[in-house]
């Protein structure tokens, strides 16, 4: 069915649009939310790990009978006791392009990374837990750490893992545009950047946890944890745990965000099933603090050595890129070490015109944590370098900076780029020019003039991204990921007292799906919103998905929920027009009710139908079956859709301190049809605010034996209040034409945008200075050491 | 390869057993109820708010001082739960995120004005934060009834939101405190 057909619909449009109060929120504002911690069941056992204290080494020994002995523990199991399978995830590759690791849920005999879950302590409770945590022995040989992507690729390096030679996951070369050599020989101008951006934690607020047991009634183990992948998690659990599918359920209460480090299996959450299995127990385990900033999933530490070469207007004419991304130590599921390098390989050029581009992307493994996606995946880095080139470009050319972007942006759509992904429409122009025209009318350019007079430094920057969204299974299967995300299947039932209910297999984790999903569903069907009410994160309940990553909820999993939602709305109207003996195309909906499209007046509501369909069955014509539920899936067979935005900011660097302010963030967005707009609005500002966090603070660092330091928020910095600034936001609206509501997806776009702006910006403060700074995180003591260089350099000449 | 033993921080296999710990008899005064809790002196407030009593609102994101979930009023002041003993509470006035509603049922027409200005303003996306920011705004704003925008803003940067880049909690602090300001002129008239 397409959209329209149920023909004069009077309830569209009501509620799509409108920034609607979420339904979230009476609960998450009075206490009576419930995230994976507030479970408790009777009986229930608390988990804690044992964790390697090494960062690479043999387990020779493991000891854990004081730990059994320690009043309050119940239980301690090593990987020899547990026998679970081992998380394995794959690329459909080439052995020279991709090295399948094996992740087992305890390390056996091998420990790669500090932190690495060792052996499950089960006890009363968790204070009892830590208790025996501290009483094992586990003794190691210890072998050399590899803790840099450099050491990693060294001649002679130790392997983190034997059948990965070199270190190396994944090593790709792509594109290779025929002539591209001889471009840049020929070119007016190549410019470099070599950047390194700091490894990142996601860093939801509430850690990772589970609660898992065995339900003898259903016989099923249920696994409460909080995943945005809660069928990805049911799958891994029956494949480690060695049981059915149907025989696990994923129960996904209310989670405290996610930002990808969610969206990954973790071993710890198959772990405490395991346990549970075993003891025929609930166990709980909820990850500390410590343990999600040293051992759970980081994420953006890479490395990019990259060439543009330009002609002596400013166009870009060819990109050479080689990219090299530290994944530690193993490789995440479903999505592989492979996320990071072949996100940035397939999609740098961006939203420029780059009419040649050669690539090398490689994975290499470390003795860290390993890496998951984080919110943008490689994007925040990539359009950073990319912004960073044009920036260099149009210093070197004497060219504005915002002009020579405006040069090379793409303008005609679909645009099918040197990459072989066609962008659907957007609105990279317009984007730049409102950002750039707010920032002149608001006075900026006018006080940075004043402020350089006076010898402050004010620098204004700019970026101009693109954001993949509603990524389906074609665009996965491009990646040759041996499992392929992208189809979300919908079930819309109608009950007999005429209320909905809607399945989506996307995973709310902050981003408000009962309310927007509600939003199209209630539109479809002209409802009241509080007649819809949306099941997600339940295994048993809702149909095969694949969870909420990669900004897909609103546009795949919307597009799913409103096509089941229409497919209901014809089950009624087959109903009503039986009833009126009329043909089904002169039968409509709204307001709750089926009308006649000749007789506007004649109406039947959807309660009186709901009645018929379940109560009064006898009464059914024979070729319509009781009951009111209808199912729907959808997946996107081209390249996905595009949101696009442009961040400007303006920024004050005090140059005795190296510290940044951030004066002015202007951000012009466009996400197509935004079904709330204060929703869209609110992704927006806490992307932003981790992209700035990225841009400015926040950093996991390792010492020379690979012992992480930043293991609390002391060491950790999340910025506040204080850091993250108030952010204006403009909307443009581009509409998608292939997704059912025209929504694109707006999940990443403010932490892809913001280290790049803010990069920008920080440099053009530096300007007067001569210093150029390109990795990131720019804390004050790189800005001060970096001015201290170069006072150095120049007083020495 | 170089190769050596490296035994964990443990005590040696034949130390003697620990003790089982002892159990404390508490009192607590939580929400102006009266509480009898028989538990380890050890357990922090935060954790007997949420395990003993089942007082879950009240959230745990760092379980170090930090990030500000686990806030509640301890006689009327913002307090991290986290850093102090339930023991450490016994006779003091707490007051958790649970007592901020008229009606315990969670219904929107239940909320409380700073509730509802969170709400109005999108100042909670996941939520998880949530109760900390509330109970630290409810502290802030009972001293502090005249506090501007950037007061506000300068008690927000106490706690730590992941979600929603603060903007929207600084307003809905505002849009809350003017609100009680413009319904109370008499009272400012009389200070
Ligand atoms: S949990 Fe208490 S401050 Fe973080
Ligand atoms: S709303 Fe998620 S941490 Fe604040």
């Amino acid at each position: 069915m397409t959209r329209g057909e149920n023909g004069a619909r009077q309830g569209e449009g009501r509620l799509i649009g409108r920034s609607v109060p979420r339904r979230e929120d009476p609960r998450l504002l009075t206490g009576r939310g419930r995230f994976v911690d507030d479970i408790a069941l009777p009986g229930m056992l608390h988990a804690q790990f044992v964790r390697s204290t090494v960062a690479h080494g043999e387990i020779t020994a493991i000891d854990l009978s004081a730990v059994r002995a320690v009043p309050g523990v119940v239980a301690a199991f090593t990987a020899e006791d547990l026998k679970a399978g081992d998380i394995i995830a794959r690329l459909d590759r080439p052995p020279q392009e991709f090295v399948t690791t094996a992740m087992p849920v305890l390390a056996r005999d091998r420990v790669r990374y500090v932190g690495e879950p060792v052996a499950i302590v089960v006890a009363r409770d968790a204070y009892a837990a830590e208790d025996g945590i501290e009483a094992a022995r586990v003794r190691y040989a210890v072998r050399p750490p590899v803790t840099s992507e450099a050491a990693a690729l060294a001649d002679g390096a130790p392997l983190v893992h034997a059948e990965a030679a070199r270190n190396t996951l994944v090593d790709v070369e792509l594109f290779a545009t025929d002539g591209i050599d001889e471009v840049f020989a020929a070119a007016d101008r190549v410019v470099r950047v070599e950047a390194r951006t700091g490894r990142q934690n996601a860093l939801p607020l509430e850690t990772r946890g589970a609660v898992a047991h065995w339900d003898d009634r259903e016989e099923q183990l249920v696994l409460h944890t909080c995943t945005q992948v809660p069928h990805q998690v049911r799958t891994v659990a029956s494949r480690c745990l060695r049981l059915a599918e149907r025989a696990v359920r994923v129960v996904v209460p209310d989670m405290g965000g996610g930002f990808g480090l969610k969206c990954v299996v973790g071993r710890e959450e198959i772990a405490a099933a395991a346990a549970a299995l075993r003891l025929r127990r609930p166990v709980k385990w909820i990850e500390d603090r410590k343990d999600a900033l040293s051992a759970s999933f980081l994420a953006r530490e890479q490395h990019y050595d990259v060439r543009a070469a330009f002609d002596a207007n400013g166009r870009i004419l060819a990109l050479d890129a080689d990219v090299v991304c530290d994944m530690g130590a193993y490789s995440c599921y479903p999505f592989t070490a492979g996320i990071e390098p072949l996100m940035a390989a397939a999609e740098m050029p961006g939203v420029y015109t780059v009419p040649a581009y050669r690539v090398r992307g490689r994975a290499v493994a470390t003795n860290k944590a390993p890496s998951a996606p984080y919110r943008g995946v490689s994007r925040p880095q990539y359009v950073m370098v990319m912004e960073r080139l044009f920036e260099r470009a149009a210093r070197e050319l004497d060219l504005d900076p915002v002009e020579i972007r405006r040069r090379n942006l793409i303008t005609s759509f679909p645009y099918t780029g040197v990459n072989g992904i066609t962008y659907d429409p957007g609105s990279y122009r317009e984007s730049l020019d409102l950002c750039e025209r707010t920032l002149r009318a608001e006075g900026w350019y006018d006080r940075q003039r004043t402020a350089r007079a006076e010898g402050r430094h004010v620098g204004i920057g700019y970026a101009c991204f693109s954001e993949r969204t509603g990524y389906g299974s074609a665009a996965f299967a491009q990646r040759k990921m041996a499992v392929v995300p992208g189809f979300d299947l919908s079930e819309a039932r109608m009950d007999p007292s005429g209320a909905v209910t809607v399945t989506t297999g996307t995973m709310s984790h902050g981003q408000s799906h009962e309310t927007t999903l509600a939003q199209i569903v209630a539109d479809e069907l002209g409802l009241d919103l509080d007649k819809v009410r949306l099941h997600q994160g339940d295994t048993d309940r809702v149909p095969y998905g694949w969870g909420t990553f990669a900004s897909r909820s609103v546009a795949i999993g919307g597009s799913a929920v409103r096509l089941a939602a229409g497919r209901l709305g014809d089950k009624l109207r087959a109903l009503a027009a039986a009833r009126w003996d009329v043909p089904v195309d002169r039968t409509a909906l709204g307001r709750g009710e089926v009308f006649r499209r000749d007789d506007p007046d004649t109406a039947i509501g959807y309660v009186e139908l709901a009645e018929l369909a379940y109560l009064r069955a006898d009464l059914l014509p024979k070729d319509i079956e009781p009951g009111l539920t209808a199912t729907a899936s959808f997946d996107v067979f081209n390249d996905g859709t595009f949101s696009n935005a442009t961040h400007g900011t303006v920024v004050e660097l005090a140059p005795d301190t190296g510290r940044v302010e951030i004066l002015r963030y202007v951000c012009v967005e466009d996400c197509g049809v935004a079904i709330n707009p204060q929703v869209v609005e609110g992704q927006c500002r806490g992307g932003i605010a981790q992209g700035i966090a990225g841009a400015l603070f926040e950093r996991v660092t390792y010492d020379a034996q690979g012992e992480p330091s930043a293991t609390s928020f002391m060491d950790y910095k999340v910025p506040t209040a204080h850091e993250i600034p108030d952010v204006a936001i403009h909307h443009l609206q581009t509409p998608c034409a292939f997704t059912e509501t025209g929504a694109k997806g707006a999940g990443e776009g403010g932490t892809i945008g913001a280290p790049a702006a803010v990069l920008n910006a920080v440099n053009d403060a530096l300007r007067p200075t001569g210093v150029e700074l390109d990795d990131t995180p720019i804390t004050p003591e790189t800005v001060h050491r970096a001015l201290h260089r170069r006072h150095y350099q120049e007083s020495t000449r | 390869m170089t190769t050596h033993s490296r035994p964990t921080d443990a005590p040696a296999a034949d130390a003697p057993a620990p003790e089982a710990p002892e159990l404390q008899l508490m009192v607590l005064d939580v929400n102006g109820e009266r509480h009898e809790v028989i538990t380890e002196p050890r357990r922090t407030l935060v954790d007997v708010l949420r395990h003993e009593l089942r007082l879950t609102g009240t959230h745990v994101g760092c379980e170090h001082g930090i990030c500000g979930a686990c806030t509640v009023l301890v006689d009327d002041r913002p307090v991290r739960a986290c850093l102090m003993f339930a023991a450490q509470a016994e006779g003091a006035r707490i007051r958790t995120v649970e007592s901020l509603s008229a009606g315990s049922c969670g219904r929107p027409d239940e909320l409380g004005d700073l509730q509802r200005a969170f709400r109005e303003r999108h100042a909670l996306q996941c939520g998880f934060c949530t109760p900390g920011f509330l109970m630290l705004a409810e502290g802030f704003l009972a001293e502090r009834p005249d506090a501007d925008r950037e007061q506000i803003r300068e008690a927000v940067a106490a706690n730590l939101c992941r979600c929603t880049g603060y903007q929207p909690i600084v307003e809905a602090i505002e849009q809350c405190a003017a609100a009680r300001r413009a319904a109370r002129p008499d009272a400012r008239k009389e200070k």
